[in-house]
């Protein structure tokens, strides 16, 4: 026993990355799911429209952020506000400065209940009209006419896209981007490693293959699947917890592709610089638990420590999170949605670039001395 | 046309693999890279083949589409069944039709692997690895075709037949370089190149190579004395010595022989590990 101990001991020490990550992962994992981990939003974007917006613009406090106020418009635009993502509430008001409808965006499902409480509390902080009316009837005396103080109507809470706020309804459209991420992500990352373990990498090489027809090769197998696999989860999380679909089909569908293709990319990318199956796991986990809990799927992204929501912002999940809640739950079209479109494009092209480069890189070792050719050749070394 | 490298010096950090490397593959012709372990035999193939640019020096290669390659693992998908991998190489290569069709059928059957065409290439035996991963490499009818150490742990019969590929492969007309530690191999082979430490220490015909041994080579029955103990070696049940030029015969009952291609390898490899540590002692 005690020589296999020490055979184990031998083989770890030599796997210097393996060791790192060993003590690397869990320490970074700690620190950055610790700062991302909370569920209080402290701060609730909020526009204020109708007449008596700009007198109760100025009574809007914490955890409110007034974004934007609208004396002009009604609760037509209040519920674009926030359809295109301008913002999280909208407060209604009426001539006299009263707030008549509070609108909340239902589609994330923290800062809804966050606003609710928020909405609540601001109720509770109205003047007690029932101890005025008494405080006056004893102020003033009989024959003078007390004012009789009427309470305006409580504002009409309306939840939209989520108004049961069912935690399915948000999570089902961005767990589809989850087993997106593991298939594309962790099986795709096997896929260079194995070629390098069974010894035909070199055959590879050697082969009229481009290094674009190797990367598009490996990664069409894993897109027709993981395509499957997006379908058939869409198709049982609207039939089993009542989904809805209030926008385009081609707009979810472009999104998915898009997502699809960055995160079968990475994976790619990671299998490439992996020496074997267990480094090509552990980086894939590296990237695939930081995009589970720091999208924006579990934890609020305004509730994450500003120092750890940047990364949030370099992970292709956070956008495919936007986009599939935005299209299912708040019917968003496309040009409310060129912001995550354009980030998760400019994601793939950047991971692209990387995976074609190092793919390159491992069908030519050559590289560094000089091009390779295809044809015929009289290759002379430096 | 003829294939082949000039000046090749391949390094890998401070080891250097390869050190001014010639070598000249003509069509239609084996050639064979003999040496041991660690001699630069596989380097030089992944330089012909284009898997490795060298350093410095000059490659002759056909288009990568007319280069077969069988790398030292074989090359063969485990798990893919045979006829899948070789269905992926004629589509990697573009070989299709029914004339491959028919080679292919043909050269299953000369290897013996006709009847196991739907085996996994993970539970075909080593020789038929080999065998299957020579018929990959030449499929697809390469006008150069690169075989590492095809037959090595490989059973007497399956040499045979693989021996019959790399003939039949030649015989269609494609240069083709094998590098094997079977000096049986070497002399069917054209021309030989014998590589010991990245350097070439003898080429040509395996009969050339024979008679270029310089000295004279001894058979007896007992080691000899420490003067030639790094000279002697043991061949079968009886010693072998070789005395370089001017040494005279040895002491004691040493017969002369005539070398073979063995004992003229084995005498370059001494002479080169001889001068190696005279070097080291200067």
């Amino acid at each position: 026993m005690w020589a296999m101990v020490v055979k184990e001991f031998l083989q770890l020490r030599r796997d210097r990355r393996t060791l790192a990550m060993m003590f690397v992962l869990p320490l970074m994992l700690l620190v950055i799911f610790g700062y991302a981990a909370s569920f209080d939003v402290s701060s609730i974007s909020a526009v204020v429209v109708g007449p008596g917006a700009k007198s109760f613009s100025h009574l809007v406090k914490k955890p409110f952020s007034l974004v934007a106020t609208h004396p002009r418009s009604g609760s037509a635009a209040a519920r674009r506000d926030i359809q295109d993502g301008t913002a999280d509430v909208a407060f209604v008001t009426s001539a006299n400065g009263q707030v008549t409808t509070v609108l909340i965006n239902g589609a994330d499902l923290f800062t809804a209940k966050a606003a609710e409480t928020a909405v609540a509390h601001m109720a509770q902080g109205e003047p007690d009209l029932r101890r005025i009316q008494a405080e006056l009837k004893r102020l003033i005396p009989p024959g003078y006419g007390v004012p009789v103080l009427t309470s305006p109507a409580p504002p009409k809470l309306t939840v939209l896209y989520n108004p049961g706020l069912k935690t399915a309804l948000v999570m089902v459209p961005g767990l589809a981007g989850v087993i997106l991420v593991f298939v594309g992500t962790l099986i795709a990352s096997l896929g260079v490693v194995r070629e390098r373990q069974a010894g035909t990498l070199e055959q590879l090489a050697v082969m009229p293959l481009s290094p674009w027809d190797v990367l598009i090769g490996k990664v069409a197998p894993y897109f027709i699947v993981a395509a499957v696999d997006l379908t058939l989860v869409l198709a049982v999380g609207m039939w089993l917890f009542g989904v809805p679909m209030h926008g385009s089909w081609a707009v979810l569908i472009l999104g998915a592709l898009l997502f699809l293709f960055v995160t079968l990319s990475i994976g790619v990318l990671i299998s490439s610089v992996s020496q074997n199956q267990g480094q090509a796991i552990q980086l894939a986990m590296l990237t695939v638990l930081p995009q589970i809990l720091l999208s924006g799927l579990i934890f609020p992204l305004a509730s994450m420590a500003a120092g750890v929501r940047w990364i949030a912002y370099i992970l292709p999940l956070t956008y495919f999170v936007q986009i599939s809640r935005g299209v299912m739950l708040e019917g968003q079209p496309i040009g409310d949605l060129w912001q995550p479109f354009l980030y998760l494009a400019v994601l793939g092209v950047v991971v692209v670039t990387f995976a074609t480069l190092r793919f390159r890189r491992l069908l030519n070792p050559s590289l560094g001395h000089s091009r390779r050719r295809r044809g015929p050749s009289a290759e002379a070394g430096a | 046309m003829s294939w082949g490298v000039s000046g090749v010096t391949v390094r890998y950090r401070t080891l250097t693999a390869l050190q001014g490397v010639d070598l000249q593959l003509q069509p239609g012709e084996v050639r064979a890279v003999v040496g041991g372990d660690g001699a630069g035999k596989t380097t030089l193939l992944k330089v012909v083949a284009g898997a490795l640019q060298p350093e410095t020096g000059l490659v002759r290669r056909p288009a990568a589409a007319r280069i077969g390659y069988l790398p030292a693992s074989s090359g063969v998908y485990p798990d893919l069944s045979v006829k899948e991998n070789l269905d992926f190489a004629a589509a990697a290569y573009g070989a299709n039709g029914e004339e491959v069709a028919l080679r292919r059928r043909l050269l299953l059957e000369r290897a013996g692997l006709a009847d196991v065409t739907r085996r996994l290439g993970g539970e075909l035996s080593g020789g038929m690895r080999q065998k299957l991963g020579v018929i990959r490499a030449m499929l697809h009818r390469p006008e150069l075709l690169v075989l590492d150490e095809p037959t090595t742990g490989v059973d007497p019969i399956s040499r045979r037949e693989l021996w019959w590929l790399i003939a039949h492969a030649a015989a269609e007309g494609a240069a083709v370089l094998v590098a094997t530690s079977y000096l049986d191999e070497a002399e069917r082979a054209a021309e030989l190149v014998l590589l010991d430490g990245g350097r070439v220490l003898a080429s040509g015909t395996a009969q050339y190579v024979a008679t270029a041994m310089p000295g004279r080579l001894y058979t007896g029955d007992r080691a000899p004395g420490t003067e030639d103990a790094l000279r002697a070696w043991r061949r079968g049940r009886r010693w072998r010595l070789w005395r370089p030029e001017g040494c005279g015969a040895p002491d004691g009952a040493w017969l002369e022989v005539a070398q073979d291609l063995q004992d003229a390898v084995t005498v370059a490899l001494l002479q080169r590990e001889i001068e190696a540590r005279a070097g080291g002692a200067a």
